[in-house]
């Protein structure tokens, strides 16, 4: 029971070659963390899974994506969704002229009528801030809550994988903690989740497995516990390395070079 | 007195056109961003269509207008899927410059299609008019109403089907499923689309709509008691002051701004000849483009429109 890129390929406007044979394994009940830095190629893997890539000009030119063991159809992103795959976009995306609730119900576009009312219950009680502001403009939530709603937008879809991209970007350290202890609930309910993070630090305290990529190719699959004693990792990623020395030398190397100089 | 109310009811039936055409622009331009001026050209086809099944098949008249929105909201949709899709990414200046050239070819089609012979619809309504106290002369197909006030029954008739249409139009965008869903499209299709929302499709139901609706907005104008040609097609532009004025994004702006532009059109044309006889005959007909000037220049997006942020 898992969800699974194998051996991906994808190109852009037919020339670039942005992975280079990515896979990787989410099973259900788990969440899993893809790590990299900027231009690795996370985003596009993610893009490739939800078959968002041909609003970007790309292609899968090889490999397939497969959702417990039955190949998908990422030509489709409606049939994406339906096959129990939702993400949740960098940047939230909310649709901010509309309504929280109307958000919240463009996310159960696929799911059938009868069964919209029990998961609007069921995110308004997941997410209490929502609830009291149900009929406000989603614009005018602030950034957790619209990040909650992003979240609460994707569930709607009754998903069984969940791929999140960035959901702590550019939020405050306790909205942060909130969302971490939020993922691990989502898991705990049954949920398989896919989690690109910039914080790494946070990614990997959750996180039951993780990828690192890097140019399009997934260069280490090790479970979390093992990357987070890993040095390389804690140089890169986590900031813990001893190459970076203290603060203090640094500021006295330079002061003393320009009395020298 | 009686002028003024004559005015307002002739301006309001006059304006409800404009204001379908203006919307079924508004339509197209929230799901694809592409201004289709291939609009009056399918709105006089579909004064064709409504003719064709009224007079040559002799169907009632409402069944002839709902036949002709069907088929041409099937040619708008056909139009899209064959010239608009595949420019999608494109930018909008190419997608908008095909229309103008669909158009100029729509128009040489509808006008071999009436074979230069004015045509009918043959409306329920024809000259006949209520006239509120006065007494009603028929004479030579010209109707008056001597020291009263007439309202002609077409207009009535296009107030109330083009506020109907409209007011169903709105309901279904505010609540269906559906509606909700090609709102989505029309702010962000790539989060529309991991929704799990058929962007395609919203495409092809906005451009099926947009059809069903200026085809409406022809069979309706068609109802004037009098006959209608290919010519008339270029009735059709007054809609674009109407847009200007309401805001190129606003389906309500569309719709003020259609009802306003025709009530204008028709208090200057009961008033002007007596207050400015120096403006010449038919001066009515410029007025919308003036406004339309004096709206670009000092509220670009128009009333309703969304304001465009740049950054310097």
């Amino acid at each position: 029971m898992t969800l699974s890129a194998h051996n991906l390929e994808v190109v852009y406007e037919d020339v670039m070659l942005v992975l280079k044979g990515a896979s990787i394994n989410v099973p259900k009940n788990g969440i899993v963390t893809l790590l990299g830095a900027n231009g690795a190629g996370k985003t596009t893997l993610l893009r490739a899974i939800s078959g968002l890539l041909g609003v970007h000009r790309g292609k899968i030119t090889r490999g397939h994506i497969s959702v417990d063991d039955v190949k998908l159809d990422t030509d489709q992103a409606p049939a994406v969704v339906r096959a129990g795959v939702s993400q949740v976009m960098e940047g939230r995306r909310i649709f901010i002229e509309f309504t929280v609730e109307e958000n919240l119900l463009v996310g159960a576009h696929t799911t059938p009528r009868a069964a919209i009312d029990s998961k609007l219950d069921y995110v308004y009680e997941m997410f209490p801030a929502l609830k009291g502001r149900k009929k406000q403009h989603a614009g005018y939530l602030s950034g957790g809550e619209q990040q909650m709603l992003a979240i609460g937008r994707a569930l709607m879809a009754e998903p069984k994988y969940l791929i999140l991209d960035e959901p702590s970007l550019g939020l405050a350290p306790q909205i942060v903690s909130q969302i971490r202890d939020l993922i691990v609930q989502l898991k705990e309910s049954g949920l398989g989740i896919l989690l690109v993070e910039q914080n790494a630090a946070m990614a990997l305290s959750i996180a039951d497995h993780g990828y690192v990529m890097e140019n399009g190719k997934i260069v280490m699959d090790a479970p979390a516990k093992a990357l987070r004693e890993d040095e390389d990792i804690q140089e890169f990623y986590l900031g813990l390395g001893e190459s970076a020395g203290s603060l203090r030398d640094v500021k006295h190397y330079s002061r003393r070079k320009r009395w020298l100089s | 007195m009686n002028d003024l109310i004559h005015s307002l009811i002739f301006g309001i039936a006059q304006g409800s056109i404009y204001a379908l055409i203006a919307l079924s622009f508004v339509v197209i331009f929230r799901a694809t961003g592409v201004l289709n001026f291939a609009q009056p050209a399918l709105m006089i086809l579909g004064a064709f269509a409504t003719s064709v099944f009224a007079i040559d098949l002799g169907l009632n008249y409402f069944i002839a207008l709902v036949l002709a929105m069907i088929v041409i909201a099937l040619l708008s949709m056909g139009i899209e899927r064959v010239a608009i899709r595949p420019m999608v990414g494109q930018s909008t200046f190419s997608a908008a410059l095909i229309t103008v050239g669909l158009f100029i070819a729509l128009y040489v089609i509808s006008t071999r299609l009436f074979d230069s012979k004015p045509r009918t619809v043959n409306d329920p309504w024809g000259v006949s008019a209520l006239c509120l106290g006065g007494n009603l002369k028929e004479e030579w197909g010209f109707v008056s109403c001597e020291g009263g006030l007439i309202i002609y029954w077409h207009s009535i008739g296009k107030i109330v089907l083009a506020t109907i249409v409209i007011a169903a139009l709105f309901i279904w965008l505010a609540r269906s499923k559906y509606g909700l869903a090609m709102r989505a499209t029309s702010m962000d299709q790539e989060t529309a689309l991991a929704q799990g929302i058929n962007v395609g499709g919203m495409f092809s139901t906005s451009w099926a709509i947009s059809g069903a609706i200026v085809a409406l907005a022809g069979g309706l104008f068609a109802a004037n008691g009098s006959v209608i040609q290919s010519t008339d097609a270029l009735f059709a532009l007054v809609a674009l002051p109407a847009l200007v004025l309401g805001g190129l994004d606003s389906l309500k702006g569309a719709v003020i701004g259609g009802l306003a532009i025709g009530i204008l059109m028709n208090l200057t044309k009961t008033y002007q000849t007596a207050i400015a006889p120096w403006l010449g005959l038919n001066f009515e007909n410029v007025v919308p483009y003036i406004v339309m000037i004096i709206v670009l220049l000092i509220r670009p997006y128009g009333l309703f429109g969304t304001k465009e942020v740049q950054r310097v």
